[in-house]
Order: structure tokens, then C-alpha cells, then sequence
């Protein structure tokens, strides 16, 4: 059964367990967290859906951002090609396009077509990926810079796309002109009314298509370069989706083009009014909506939009985790937790202290987002410490790791019957609180990753549990980006640190699970627990305590 | 056997996709503007004449002044603004003082109206006032006009073609009943 929106809702703020549940649903509550949980949990079916067909590797979903950008050089690339056929004038620009479009359909006619799919997909691929981070409340916190960045994205890729369909200098192009320069002459910024230039015939330029034709193109770069500033504060950005994902959609692209090519309006004629348009509703949808209200109302709906979108990191306003903390005495340079970092929040800069090592770890308090995961990259980062107190090199202040290894003890001691367990959850995935009972033991962390490979081995050679369950995001899509990758090749060995050879992998089970899978997530975990029970008991004599125990790394 | 499954299933999401994408980039269609309509448009830029009246300089003073910025004329700054009435069969449609433009009130006054009206036959008249008179108009312009459905007739001003412009096809209008006077 699945989760609906209200348990979704309700989940976080039943969960006592940690200090960062406020992050998940917004401020906690509240309008925004009730329309986030609802698209939320829509976004669960549709990607649990997607990930059956076509994996998590190639989930659509899991890669909008990366798709946009396919999109993106589709555009350019068939852009290319359309511009060297195109001819600037008010009687040229119509009749080359039909040129390409009739004469040269096998060609220029799929490559303009490819050109305008390729644009609604854009702007599909970039909604869905703002409705999504929105969804999945990405988009605070240290976030909200490739929010707000994303922002005047939304507007230069109408600024584009209007301008492509106003070059063709058919009907729809003269309603566009007409409607767009009347919207703009409201303004009263211009000298004299720009819409003037389409009062007649007469009174158009073949100079005015080149001065478009600069800024269909100008636009797009501009774009490129806001697109580069928007990730920006994201370490290793996916740009390029996975090639079987890419080919896939290219190949629908064509054949979309060959089925359905784009064509033309009858050409533009200044001395009748366009009765029946054809609109590309990706592009075109505000047109009708002017032809409604007054253009003073437009704008004011387009700048309260724009404005509620600048400031929706803000809006409500919601606690902000606190930002990871190096302690230099336990930091030896190593670089891991940087090299983890999936927000570039953490730098290396020469040691400032005394002790013998080259590097220390810097971080950057306004990028942090409060993943945790650098902690559980930190070599320093063991539970069996008992000499020393646990403190790594590197730690949140809000969820630290001695507490971390306090709740484990707490929860361990509680359990009872056979084939016990310990959760290790992610706050953003199925709460692990839910899924405890008397022989299950939860603790969940803000991401997976924030578990250092180390706290497994505690669990399970200290006979704290029989099994261990690993969950976090589902596969492909991890809130903080990289926990499950990250997860996936430290206990595979791929990556420091690693999860100790001698740990019995029988007794470990990963799942990754979205919210709305926490069912199948409950059967993995009695399947497991059942498999669990068939196992010899584990070793966990005094003398692998003692072999297990120690104050140094455990890479 | 799994593999096929999938690509076939990925075939379908593509395929929406595309369905998606086809659909919206032309349907449904939109109706702009019905058929037996016509549309009126009035749009003008011109200035009206200066607040104050022109002072004519002395050849001493134009002497005294720098050489690009001698001319025989010494005006005020400011324009006064400019009244513009449209009457169709008899009705007023338009009756607008239409200030200047700029910071300083020296720019063009501006107006740019449209109106939708049936298709049909109109007795038009355009009037316009650029000057401080009380009463009357400085052009005036009238025409019996036959305006076909979807039509958009263009009202213009240009004061060097002596007045009033009706704008119905790729030529200015001039052909259009009536004449172009002055007040």
C-alpha cells in the first residue's frame, strides 16, 4: 500500500528522532508543505513507474536537468543549420522558411521541426524540473542560489523561443509582433511606440528581421551563460544524460519531425487582423491570456510571479541546518570529505595549525547544506572509539555522530527476539522511525551517505543487532545528490572509506525507497529478517571486540 | 525477455512524450478574432506646438551663440498637449488630450488605440488639435468607409503628409473618400 499525500505529510513531523525533518516539508506545515507533499507523493508513482521501464540509470526524471541541456544543443545544433538557409526580410523570412519546410522537407523541413520540438521540450523538461525541486523542497537553505539562478532562465528561453516564432513572419508571427510590442510599449520606456513598426506594410524594415535575428540569437547564449552560473554551486552538475537516454529521446524527436513536421501560418499581411491561430502552447500559452486582460495586468502577474519565484527560498521562512564543523585536532588533510561534498561546500587550504600534515578542511558555512556526508567520509569518523571521545574531523552540530552512536546504543538496547535489526535511515526517503518495532531499531541520518561504513561494523560485531538495513533515496535520485552513489561504492570497496572486508555482507541489506515505496520497503525488510534467522549466529567473542576497537581511521 | 519488455515499455513513454510535444506545439487552435469583426487602430506620435510663443533671435544673439546651436528661433521647452477625437457614425470613440512625452514635457504626445468594431460601412471623422486655441481643431479628416470583416484599418497622423493617414492595405489609404484638411 502506499503512502498518500497526508502520511507523507504527517511522517516527518512525527519523527523525533533528528533535527532536520523541518527541511522536508518546507516550514513544517502550512500551504507550501501541503501542496509539496501532494506533488511529492505524484512524483513517487510516476518515478516508481519510470524506474520499472527504464531503470534508475535512465529515468527520465531523475535527469530533467540534464535532458534540458540535450534539448539545448539540439536546438543550437538545428539552429545552425536553419539560420543558413534563413534570409532576413519581411517578404525573404517567410519565403525561405517555406523553402526549407516544402522544397526541402527530408532536411531543412526536419531540421526546423527538430529546432521547434526540441524547444518544447525544453521548456517541458525545465518546468518539470522546477516543479520537481519544488516538489522535493530543493530549493533553500544553501540551495536557493540554483533556484534563484534558474529563474531568469524561465525568461530568456521565452525570450528565445517568441522571438523564433516571430522571424517566420507568418500570421502567428504578426499576432506575436503585434501583441508582444503592445505588451512592451506599456512600459512606456521607448521613445515612441515599438508597435508602431506593424501599423502598415509600409512601415516595416528588413533591417527590423536582422535586429531580431540578433536577438534570437544573443538570447540563447545569454542562456548558455546563465545556465554555467546556475550550477555553479553543484559539484560534478550531470549536463549529459545518460547516451541511451539521450539517443532515445533523439530518436523520438526525429520521428516526431518526420510524422508531424512544423509548418507555417499563411504569410504575414498587416491589413487584416489573424482570425485562427495554431499556438504553440508551450511557448505562446500568455498571448491568449493578453488578448484578455490589460497589458498593465499582465505585467503585474508576470512580475508577481517572477518576484514569488525569486523569493520562494525564503518564503515560508524555515530553519536552516547548521553547517557541518571541521575539529583540526582529528582532521589529517585527507580530502575525501571535499572530494563527497556535492555542493562544493568544502575546500582545502593549507594547515594552519601545528600539526604535521599539508591540507585542512575549510567549509563554507553558505553552501553547506547540512548533508552530513562529509562526515561519513571522514576517516576519523568510527563508533568504536571508547579511549578517546568520537569526535571526526568533520561533523554537524545538529546531528552529531556521538549522538548518532548514542541513539544506536539506545535503539540496540531495546530490541528483542530473533533476527533483530538496525535501520540506518535517510531523512528524506521512508522515515526509519516508521519502520521500528520491538526487533527493529531505526535511527535515521539527513542523508545515507552522512553513515560512515564503520557504524555497519559496530552494529554487527558488537552483536548490537543481527542485520543491518541500509535505506536512502531511491537509486538515481538521492535528495542530497550523491548519498546512494556514495553509499553504494563505499561498501562495494570503491570508495573511501570502506566498509571492512570481515563485515559478513549476508547480513547487510540496502534498499533504496522513496517515500511512497515504503511498503515493499517493509516486505524487503521481513524478507531479510527471515533470511536473517537462517544464518549461523555471527562470532562476537571478547576477542573480536578487542580486534575491532580502536582510536584510529578505519579505512 | 525482460529487456524487450522494457524497451517496448520505453518505446510507450516515448511515444507519449512525443504525442505531448506534437500536440501542444499547434492544438488546440486558438481563435484570435472572429470573422465578422474588423478592427480600428489609432496611433500617432506628433508634438503640439511649443507652451510659449517663439521669440526671434537678433542676428547679434545668434552671433553670441556657439556655432552648432544657432538657430533663428528661441522657444520654450515644453509642448502643449494634443487633442484627439474619433467619431464613427456619430459616435465619439476616442476624445483624448494626450499629454506630451518626456521628462520635461517636450516629447511627442502618443497614443496607440485599438478597437474592435463589426465590419461594415462607417461614416469616419478624425479631428486633431496641436495649438492653445479654445474651439476647432488644427486637421480634420472625414471619410464614408467600408471596412471589411477582419479588416485592420490603421488611423494615422503625419503632419508633413498633411494630416490624418487611413491605412487600410499595403499603400496609405488615399484613395479613401474624403480628404485630408486643415482647420
Amino acid at each position: 500500500m502506499r503512502a498518500t499525500p497526508e502520511q507523507a505529510l504527517r511522517a516527518p513531523t512525527q519523527n523525533k528522532t533528528h533535527g532536520n525533518v523541518a527541511r522536508r516539508t518546507g516550514a513544517g506545515g502550512g500551504p507550501v508543505a501541503f501542496v509539496q507533499a501532494r506533488l511529492r507523493w505524484g512524483f513517487e508513482i510516476v518515478e516508481a513507474l519510470l524506474d520499472r521501464i527504464f531503470g534508475p540509470a535512465w529515468n527520465p526524471l531523475y535527469q530533467l536537468g540534464a535532458l534540458g541541456f540535450f534539448y539545448y544543443w539540439v536546438v543550437a545544433v538545428s539552429g545552425i543549420y536553419v539560420y543558413i538557409i534563413f534570409d532576413t526580410g519581411t517578404t525573404e523570412a517567410y519565403d525561405s522558411v517555406q523553402y526549407m519546410t516544402v522544397d526541402q522537407w527530408y532536411l531543412g523541413g526536419v531540421m526546423r521541426s527538430l529546432h521547434r520540438y526540441a524547444s518544447d521540450g525544453m521548456i517541458l523538461m525545465m518546468v518539470v524540473h522546477m516543479l520537481r525541486e519544488f516538489a522535493l523542497d530543493r530549493y533553500r537553505g544553501a540551495r536557493w542560489f540554483t533556484w534563484v539562478t534558474g529563474t531568469p532562465i524561465l525568461w530568456l528561453v521565452f525570450v528565445a523561443g517568441i522571438t523564433g516564432y516571430w522571424m517566420v513572419w507568418d500570421q502567428l508571427a504578426q499576432y506575436i509582433a503585434i501583441a508582444s510590442t503592445e505588451w512592451l510599449d506599456w512600459l512606456g520606456i521607448f521613445g515612441e511606440a515599438i508597435a508602431r513598426n506593424f501599423l502598415t506594410p509600409n512601415s516595416l524594415d528588413d533591417r527590423f528581421f536582422t535586429l531580431l535575428t540578433f536577438i534570437h540569437i544573443v538570447a540563447p547564449l545569454l542562456l548558455l551563460l546563465v545556465l554555467w552560473i546556475h550550477l555553479q554551486r553543484v559539484s560534478k552538475p550531470r549536463i549529459n544524460p545518460k547516451r541511451g537516454l539521450a539517443a532515445g529521446t533523439f530518436l523520438m524527436l526525429v520521428a516526431l519531425s518526420f510524422v508531424k513536421p512544423a509548418v507555417s501560418h499563411p504569410p504575414a499581411d498587416l491589413t487584416i487582423v489573424p482570425g485562427v491561430l495554431k499556438l504553440d502552447w508551450f511557448y505562446l500559452s500568455a498571448y491568449p491570456v493578453m488578448d484578455q486582460f490589460s497589458n498593465g495586468a499582465v505585467w503585474a502577474f508576470a512580475g508577481v510571479l517572477t518576484f514569488m519565484l525569486f523569493a520562494l527560498p525564503w518564503l515560508p521562512p524555515v530553519r536552516r541546518p547548521a553547517a557541518a564543523v571541521v575539529d583540526l585536532s582529528n582532521c589529517n588533510g585527507c580530502e575525501r570529505c571535499a572530494n563527497d561534498c556535492p555542493f562544493n561546500a568544502i575546500v582545502m587550504r593549507p594547515r594552519s595549525d601545528a600539526l604535521p600534515f599539508e591540507q585542512e578542511a575549510t567549509v563554507d558555512a553558505s553552501l553547506c547544506v547540512g548533508c552530513g556526508i562529509c562526515a561519513g567520509s571522514c576517516p576519523t569518523s568510527t563508533p568504536f572509539r571508547r579511549a578517546s571521545e568520537l569526535i571526526p574531523g568533520i561533523d554537524l552540530p545538529d546531528r552529531s555522530l556521538r549522538a548518532v552512536r548514542d541513539e544506536v546504543d539506545a535503539a540496540a538496547a531495546n530490541l528483542s527476539g530473533e533476527s533483530r535489526v538496525m535501520i540506518f535511515g535517510c531523512d528524506h526517503a521512508v522515515p526509519a522511525s516508521r519502520l521500528a518495532s520491538s526487533s527493529v531499531g531505526a535511527v535515521s541520518l539527513p542523508c545515507v551517505a552522512a553513515l560512515p561504513p564503520p557504524f555497519i561494523d559496530y552494529v554487527l560485531s558488537r552483536d548490537l543487532a543481527d542485520g543491518v538495513v541500509i535505506t536512502g533515496c531511491r537509486e538515481g535520485e538521492c535528495f542530497n545528490r550523491y548519498g546512494v552513489e556514495w553509499t553504494k561504492a563505499r561498501l562495494a570497496g570503491e570508495r573511501d572509506p570502506y566498509l571492512r572486508k570481515r563485515v559478513p555482507r549476508e547480513r547487510i541489506l540496502t534498499c533504496w525507497a522513496a517515500g511512497a515505496d515504503r511498503a515493499a520497503l517493509e516486505k524487503g525488510i521481513e524478507a531479510f529478517r527471515a533470511r536473517l534467522s537462517t544464518l549461523p549466529k555471527p562470532d562476537t567473542s571478547p576477542v573480536r571486540h578487542a580486534m575491532a576497537d580502536g582510536d584510529g581511521p578505519n579505512a | 525477455m525482460l529487456s524487450i519488455a522494457r524497451y517496448l515499455g520505453q518505446g510507450v513513454v516515448y511515444g507519449l512524450i512525443a504525442v505531448l510535444l506534437g500536440f501542444f506545439a499547434d492544438t488546440p487552435a486558438y481563435r484570435h478574432f472572429d470573422d465578422d469583426k474588423a478592427q480600428l487602430t489609432l496611433s500617432l506620435a506628433h508634438s503640439g506646438k511649443h507652451v510659449g510663443e517663439c521669440r526671434r533671435l537678433t542676428a547679434a544673439e545668434i552671433a553670441a551663440l556657439p556655432p552648432n546651436m544657432r538657430k533663428p528661433l528661441d522657444c520654450p521647452r515644453g509642448r502643449l498637449p494634443v487633442l484627439v477625437e474619433v467619431e464613427l457614425d456619430g459616435q465619439l470613440i476616442v476624445s483624448e488630450s494626450v499629454p506630451p512625452s518626456g521628462l520635461f514635457g517636450d516629447g511627442p504626445s502618443q497614443i496607440y488605440k485599438n478597437f474592435v468594431i463589426p465590419s461594415g460601412s462607417y461614416t469616419l471623422i478624425v479631428r486633431l488639435r496641436e495649438s492653445a486655441r479654445d474651439e476647432g481643431f488644427d486637421y480634420q479628416r472625414e471619410a464614408q468607409v467600408m471596412i471589411s470583416p477582419r479588416q485592420r484599418f490603421v488611423i494615422e497622423f503625419r503632419a508633413e503628409a498633411g494630416g490624418f493617414i487611413f491605412a487600410t492595405s499595403a499603400e496609405p489609404a488615399e484613395s479613401q473618400a474624403g480628404t485630408p484638411s486643415r482647420g
